[in-house]
């Protein structure tokens, strides 16, 4: 078994009288892709929320590379080497596609450059090239808002991805795009993860995305999981197919 | 405040005009001791005054609105003024760097408090800052010379006394050289990654937050920036009228700095100066008429700005050059 | 400190906390409903205050006996909500309201200083006084501290009695329950068929009301001269922040501690009276930046 990167034991978060997360203990392995499906208010993105530390839980805890990092603030778990990227993308709105990117390098490089040109810093080809992997090269200088939802979606990847993660969590990264590009998106991501050792964690409605791309899924129902195993297993199991795929398709 | 909907590449072919302009009115500026003495100490105010609004200016870039940034420009029109008092032999560049020291200082300890906040609660508490220096100057006229404030004597220019005419003479240059540098300077400041990350306070911290920087300490960058520019304004507006008042830090002179950065372009360096100019002349002559009603005056543009023209006299500019090289416009 | 000062104090207080009250009721109702930091809510508070002056000066000069500066005062108050309230809403606030929160921050800051100027233009610079209204009540004496009747137990009554219709209209009646709809979800509220414009007309007259009354009644106790609007605004905020915006009871008790802070201050610290209710805002928003009774908003991502 691979190492584990990240490792929650017994969170618990309570929102009103819904519990969001109920004992969610579950370890996440580098190297391995893991799905996260299951349905609607399952507590699937509170579970993100709370492994990034927006969230903070009422009991449990979080810990990356064997480290507690409950306490901390986002911020400073994105400095441990997890990023996000999100369901509703969260971009600079006045900015780029390039701007997006550079801004994002600038403070994984923690300001190395602080009175350059941002246009000028030396990372920039990186991030060209990043665009360009997430095939978003030829909108480099347009304004993120005026870019489609599925554009909008790879930018918010590639700048999380800018930040050179160990983690990435992803929450539907394909929803939003088109269903007829959506495997050959998935193609480049998991592709662009592999080059750059990047394990990942992502939310998905799409079972054929899950089946392609995951090498574990996890299934979310009321605030835990109630499975896990490989896509094929999981894909396959009675009340998988009854509480969760059903819904979907 | 302003809406950007041209990309990049528009924004590049807009610089050329502005640039062009901004060369031209700064050898105008220098031109003025000789050529118009008369509105010689006018410009030296409009210029001050624009160092400041500049300051405000800063802020608007990340989206948040000071009503009380006059603070830093007493803070440091005081605290140079102090200083004389107690050391008459402080050469003008010590009294310069005090003065700015002690805005920044303030603007630390202020800066902590209020970057927790944003919108309402931004503007509102940097006004109850303003207003607690404010009383504080009045009521402990034993320190501060209350109302009548603390008159500024001429200060030894690099070790030199000057007559009276030489050290306006060289107040009007230093504040051209501050001006341009300073210019030149926050431009950089906000096109460098530093920049940056604060204007990104305007559009999403939760990004900001998730790429490891703390959003409260990128607006404090800003919020020091704009601290030290107001207080250098503040120096120069002190030493040029020759004395400071607590009318400095009152809340109508925040108000004048962001209806000065609004009438100027919400964002924009050039119009910080071109404002604070524009404002400064009308002001000298039209409050011989309307000197009862001005702040109405004030009141009454600003909500026209606002509602019809939110870009600025710049913002004007760039849509006149735009019509003029209408072509470049189409092809977008 | 001996028995008497601490009376003085605990009355000053008191009675100042009733006024501050009343005028931060109306700002805070109005930014719960519409989301809207009016600060020229403080030029409303002036303009209530110059009018029942004037008003009363006007009516007495006539013959008139000197309780008829009571009815007067409410008769400014809703003058200055229909007159200027009204007006303010429907032409100008109106026509904001989808604009970011720093622009409608300039806007009523824009309007705050036109009034400034109204204000000087109407009745110029010098102070005025009229106090028929506190001399009508006398004076009440408590453990041998002589008060004025109106300031001990009018001020303090009418904050009370706000207050509690205040909580009682918007919980009990239509009109107040179709308010609180609006805020929570404007559309849906609009969906049943709320004319959401109109409750927020209704609602800025409202407070536009609160503020002219808490000049109108403020106005015996304390000379008239420019400036007061600010120092006003200011201080409203001061106790709306302190409490958590649009937290109606909070702002009662916090322009209580508020009042009793600054009273004490002028016996104890004269000097530093004037801070005293920034440092507890200061104080309050270091501990719970999002006020004393308010509830932090988590942004949903």
């Amino acid at each position: 078994m691979s190492d584990v990167l990240l490792e929650t034991r017994n969170l618990v978060i309570k929102f009103g009288g819904v519990t969001a997360a109920d004992n969610v203990s579950l370890k996440i392995h580098a190297g391995r892709n893991l799905a996260i499906i299951g349905p609607n208010g399952a507590g699937k993105t509170t579970f993100l929320n709370i492994c990034t530390g927006w969230l903070k839980p009422s009991n449990g805890q979080v810990l990356f590379e064997g480290q507690d990092v409950t306490p901390l603030p986002p911020r400073k778990i994105v400095d441990r080497g997890v990023a996000r990227a999100f369901q509703i993308p969260q971009l600079f709105t006045e900015h780029t596609a390039l701007e997006n990117l550079l801004i994002s390098v600038s403070a994984r490089d923690k300001l190395r450059n602080p009175l350059m040109d941002m246009h000028r810093i030396p990372e920039r080809d990186e991030m060209l090239h990043l665009l360009d992997m997430v095939g978003c090269a030829d909108v480099a200088d347009t304004l993120v808002v005026e870019l489609s939802e599925g554009q909008r979606k790879l930018i918010d990847i590639a700048v999380a991805l800018a930040l050179k993660p160990r983690l990435l969590l992803m929450d539907e990264p394909t929803s939003g795009v088109a269903s007829s590009e959506k495997h050959s998106i998935m193609e480049i991501l998991i592709g662009a993860l592999k080059e750059a050792n990047v394990t990942s964690v992502f939310v998905e409605h799409d079972m054929g995305i899950v089946e392609n791309y995951a090498d574990e899924v996890a299934v979310w129902n009321s605030g835990n999981v109630q499975l896990r195993g490989s896509p094929a297993e999981i894909l396959e199991h009675p009340d998988v197919i009854r509480d969760v795929i059903g819904e979907v398709v | 405040m302003t809406t950007k909907t041209h990309s990049t590449k528009a924004k590049a072919s807009m610089k050329s005009p502005l640039t062009f302009l901004w060369v031209i009115g700064v050898l105008a500026v220098i031109a003025v001791p000789f050529t118009t003495p008369s509105i010689q100490l006018l410009f030296n105010f409009a210029m001050a005054k624009g160092l400041a609004v500049l300051g405000v200016t800063v802020l608007l870039r990340a989206g948040q609105v000071s009503f009380g940034h006059a603070l830093y420009f007493g803070i440091a029109a005081y605290a140079g003024a102090f200083l004389m008092a107690s050391m008459p032999a402080a050469d003008f560049f010590v009294v310069l760097i005090v003065g700015v020291a002690g805005a920044v200082l303030a603007g630390l300890f202020v800066g902590l408090f209020v970057v927790r906040y944003r919108g309402i609660f931004f503007g509102m508490l940097n006004l109850a800052f303003s207003m607690i220096f404010w009383s504080i100057l009045e009521k402990f006229y034993h320190y501060t010379g209350g109302a009548d404030g603390i008159r500024f004597a001429r200060p030894t220019v690099l070790g030199q006394v000057l007559t009276h005419g030489q050290f306006e003479m060289m107040l009007y240059y230093s504040v051209v050289v501050l001006m341009v540098v300073l210019g030149w300077f926050t431009q950089r400041w906000f096109a460098s990654p530093i920049g940056q990350l604060f204007q990104t306070i305007k559009t999403n911290e939760t990004r900001l937050e998730y790429l490891g920087i703390s959003p409260r300490r990128a607006l404090l960058s800003g919020y020091l920036l704009s601290a030290a520019l107001c207080g250098v304004g503040g120096v120069m507006m002190g030493m040029a009228q020759g004395v400071v008042t607590p009318e400095y830090v009152w809340w109508v002179r925040s108000a004048e700095m962001v209806f000065i950065a609004v009438l100027g372009g919400a964002g924009s360096v050039h119009g910080a100066f071109l404002g604070a100019l524009i404002y400064e002349v009308v002001r000298t002559y039209a409050s011989v008429y309307a000197g009862d009603i001005w702040q109405m005056i004030l009141g009454g543009f600003l909500l026209i700005i606002i509602l019809f023209a939110p870009g600025g006299l710049i913002g004007i500019l760039e849509s006149l050059f735009r019509r003029g090289s209408g072509k470049e416009g189409a092809r977008k | 400190m001996n028995l008497a000062i601490f009376l003085l104090a605990l009355f000053d207080g008191v009675a100042y906390a009733a006024l501050v009250f009343i005028v931060a009721l109306g700002l805070t109702l109005i930014f719960g409903v519409m989301r809207i930091l009016n600060v020229a809510h403080g030029s409303l508070y002036a303009i209530g205050a110059y009018a029942t002056v004037s008003l009363t000066g006007y009516f007495l000069a006539l013959g008139f006996a000197p309780v008829f500066a009571f009815p007067l005062m409410i008769v400014s108050a809703v003058l200055v909500g229909i007159l200027i309230g009204g007006p303010l809403e429907y032409f100008l606030l109106r026509r904001i309201y989808d604009k970011s929160e720093v622009l409608q921050l300039l806007v009523t800051f824009a309007v705050f200083m036109i009034l400034e100027d109204v204000q000087r233009l109407v009745w110029g610079t010098r102070p005025y006084f009229e106090s028929s209204a506190l001399q009508v009540l006398g004076n009440v004496s408590v453990f041998g501290v002589t008060y004025t009747a109106y300031q001990l137990i009018l001020l303090p009554l009418i904050a009370v009695v706000l207050l509690l219709g205040m909580r009682f209209f918007l919980r009990h009646t239509i009109t107040g329950k179709l308010i609180t709809a609006t805020t929570e979800d404007r559309e849906a509220a609009q969906s049943i068929g709320v004319d959401a414009d109109k409750v927020f007309l209704f609602t800025f007259v409202i407070g536009a009301v609160l503020a002219g009354l808490g000049g109108a009644l403020a106005s015996p106790t304390t000379s008239i001269l420019p400036g007061m609007g600010a120092d006003m605004i200011v201080l409203s905020f001061a106790v709306v922040a302190t409490a958590g915006l649009g937290q109606i009871e909070g702002a009662a008790l916090t322009a209580l501690m508020i009042g009793l802070g600054r009273s004490f201050a002028v016996y104890l610290y004269p000097e530093i009276s004037v801070l005293v209710p920034y440092l507890i805002m200061v104080l309050v928003l270091l501990v719970r930046p999002e006020g004393l009774f308010g509830s932090p908003a988590a942004r949903k991502i």
